[in-house]
């Protein structure tokens, strides 16, 4: 087990003409499950592998450890993965798929033997042992991989979207199992996702890239609650985060954001200092009120689109012309056309520069 | 207010018609089509099963039943005297080692020398990739008889005239072309995660070839053993012009087939049809598949 540094790693693959991964720099603590997420080509599979020797960085470093393994070739750096598409052999039984990196390393029989029996009982493989991967099922296919990286012992285990290619229900299912597994092992862990439940069920940290840079980095419940900008709460969360663009105004000690339509939202005081410039206002479905009769502090919209989503009801509709997303109650029922209240309390309400997609922050 | 959402006014049910008759000529059509392709199929693999069948009868006739007219189209009268007198006349079993030799020999350089080369192709996006795989196309333009007297000159300057390693070298540059092109296809198919997966858990790039990549294109390199092999072993040109005395069982042939009997000749096309038929049979588990499904 080993904390891993990455600093201003940069790479260009040969080319291309924009830095897949540019000048990123990340500490993975010892025993972290460290999430990194993004659209696709934001650059979180590169930096995956430069860290695991599979890609060289044209600048920066990398350190597992206190070893710097920056040029070093995957096999001298003590790692393990899972790949995406499993990458199993398909020429050789379950068991010995498992052992491959024990052998290779002159494990001792014994004592490998073991560990491949531990690791199949841990994953529930031991019946399969015997077979080759084009029996099995995609589900075990990936515990065959799981069992093979695990078995390792290694500094750092690189998991690179490991259930994408399971369907929907198995997801689920693995992804709990994973979480529970990789708590018991406790292996430092950098886990490639685009997909933001995963990345927010799994990670003790998430780090959300976009275009070769780290975006945000920081616990779950804070990227979620908290983006640093507009794009981070735009990818995470379903539906994403809504934006409203209005200005902020007001005088004295208040401060207040027009949307226009003569309706305003009350704003923090500490924004005071950017009265009269425009503002984006972004708020989570969830967490706005409904409300059906007229109130003093609630935002009049129309209803466009009401749809049932089984365990909640989720209504589109216009506040001041600006489309928003609520997410109410699932006994909660609309007619498109129909005027509601919605009640956004100051502290659901974040607060981004329209430009830079930026957090405000008072100086 | 109302809260609930009336549902929509349900659709009238459509009334209890008839329904049309089933169709059944598409699948008669189907049904057609599936005889005609199985008529195909038998015909064309009679095109190639009966010659074989008849030199085989051919060859374990003695010289009166092959004499006699009409015929017998079944094996009646069976004796080996005809390929026993082939086997002992002079030349044939050392030629017939040659060949043997000589197929093996030039399917292991071939390999040897093809598979990395198709492997570098396969993973390697260098310059003039495309162009260097016409060229090696280009190498098969130029005819055996064009290619045999340098090469003869060349081979007697280096003093391997005439020995079974010159018509090895010759066979196996004759096949590489093929060798290099089909593993190339088939070391696409294997997908890079294996081979990375591979070098994380500690192999080198070679040993992840070596246990790795090419296990999983053994189908691939099953072929383009069995093309070699069969190439080198009916390759008559190039053999008969760059050996005199270690002949191979084709040249060995050839040469004494004009003044030969009949049924020599019989004998001989059986004994040049055989081994290369128990290769291929030998080889069709790899070419078919290993592990009890297709690649991948």
């Amino acid at each position: 087990m080993a904390e891993v540094r990455m600093r201003n790693l940069v790479k260009t693959y040969p080319g291309g003409s924009v830095r897949a991964t540019d000048e990123v720099t990340l500490d993975v603590a010892d025993g972290e499950f460290m999430v990194l997420l993004g659209p696709s080509g934001c650059g979180k599979t590169t930096l995956l592998r430069m860290v695991a020797g599979l890609e060289m960085p044209d600048d920066g470093q990398v350190v597992i450890g206190s070893r710097d393994v920056t040029y070093l070739p995957p096999r001298d750096r003590n790692l393990s993965m899972v790949f995406q598409s499993y990458a199993v052999f398909p020429h050789k039984r379950v068991r010995a798929n498992i052992a491959f990196g024990l052998r290779m390393r002159r494990v001792d029989r014994a004592k490998a033997k073991r560990k491949v029996d531990w690791a199949a009982e841990l994953l529930q493989l031991t019946p399969y042992l015997d077979r080759y991967p084009s029996q099995l099922s995609g589900g075990q296919r990936q515990r065959v991989a799981v069992a093979r990286a695990i078995v390792m012992d290694a500094d750092v285990l690189l998991m690179d979207e490991p259930l994408s290619n399971l369907d929907a229900l198995l997801r689920l299912s693995f992804r709990a199992e994973l979480k529970r597994l990789v708590g018991e092992i406790g292996t430092t862990t950098i886990y490639v996702t685009h997909d933001q439940v995963e990345a927010l069920s799994l990670g003790d940290r998430v780090a959300v890239m976009r275009e070769g840079r780290i975006v945000q980095c920081d616990n779950p419940i804070s990227v979620y609650d908290v983006p640093a900008s507009e794009f981070v709460g735009g990818f995470l969360g379903n539906p994403p985060m809504n934006f409203l663009t209005g200005t902020l105004a007001g005088t004295n000690g208040q401060v207040q954001v027009d949307l226009g339509s003569q309706e305003s939202l009350p704003a923090p005081a500490r924004l005071a200092e950017f009265r009269g410039k425009p503002v984006r206002v972004g708020v989570r479905a969830e967490a706005i009120g409904v409300s059906r009769e007229p109130r003093d502090d609630a935002a009049r919209c129309v209803v466009e689109v009401f749809e049932p989503l089984g365990a909640s009801v989720l209504i589109t509709a216009t506040l001041a012309g600006q489309v928003i997303k609520v997410q109410a109650p699932a006994s909660f029922r609309a007619e498109p056309g129909e005027e509601l209240w919605l009640v956004l309390s100051q502290d659901s309400l974040r607060w981004y520069d329209p430009d830079s997609g930026v957090a405000l922050i008072a100086a | 207010m109302s809260t609930v959402a009336t549902p929509p006014a349900a659709a009238p049910t459509p009334e209890f018609t008839e329904l049309p008759p089933v169709d059944r000529a598409p699948l008669r059509r189907l049904r057609r089509r599936r005889v005609l392709l199985q008529v195909a199929c038998v015909l064309v693999t009679l095109f190639m099963g009966v010659p074989l069948y008849l030199i085989t009868l051919a060859a374990f006739s003695s010289r009166e039943t092959l004499n006699k007219f009409p015929k017998s189209l079944w094996p009646t009268e069976l004796s080996t005297d005809t390929l026993k007198a082939f086997l002992s006349s002079t030349g044939v079993l050392p030629a017939f080692l040659n060949s043997i030799v000589i197929g093996l020999g030039s399917l292991v350089l071939a390999l040897l020398i093809g598979a990395p080369a198709g492997y570098a192709i396969a993973r390697f996006l260098f310059r003039g990739r495309e162009p260097y795989q016409l060229f090696l196309l280009l190498t098969r333009a130029l005819p055996i008889v064009v290619l045999s007297v340098p090469l003869s000159q060349l081979f007697l300057r280096a003093g391997v005239y005439d020995t079974v390693l010159a018509v090895v070298l010759v066979h196996a540059g004759l096949s590489l072309p093929t060798t290099i092109l089909i593993t190339a296809s088939v070391f696409v198919a294997v997908p890079r995660d294996v081979e990375e997966a591979a070098q994380l858990f500690g192999c080198t790039r070679f040993e992840a070839f070596r246990r790795v990549v090419v296990p999983m294109a053994l189908p691939g390199i099953a072929a383009a053993a069995i093309f070699t092999f069969v190439l080198s072993w009916n390759e008559v040109l190039a053999a008969a012009v760059l050996t005199l005395n270690n002949r191979t069982l084709p040249a060995q042939v050839l040469v004494s087939l004009s003044d030969s009997p009949i049924a020599y000749r019989f004998a001989g096309g059986f004994a040049l049809v055989v081994p290369a038929l128990l290769f291929i049979l030998l080889m069709r588990r790899y070419l078919l598949n290993m592990w009890g499904s297709t690649l991948r």
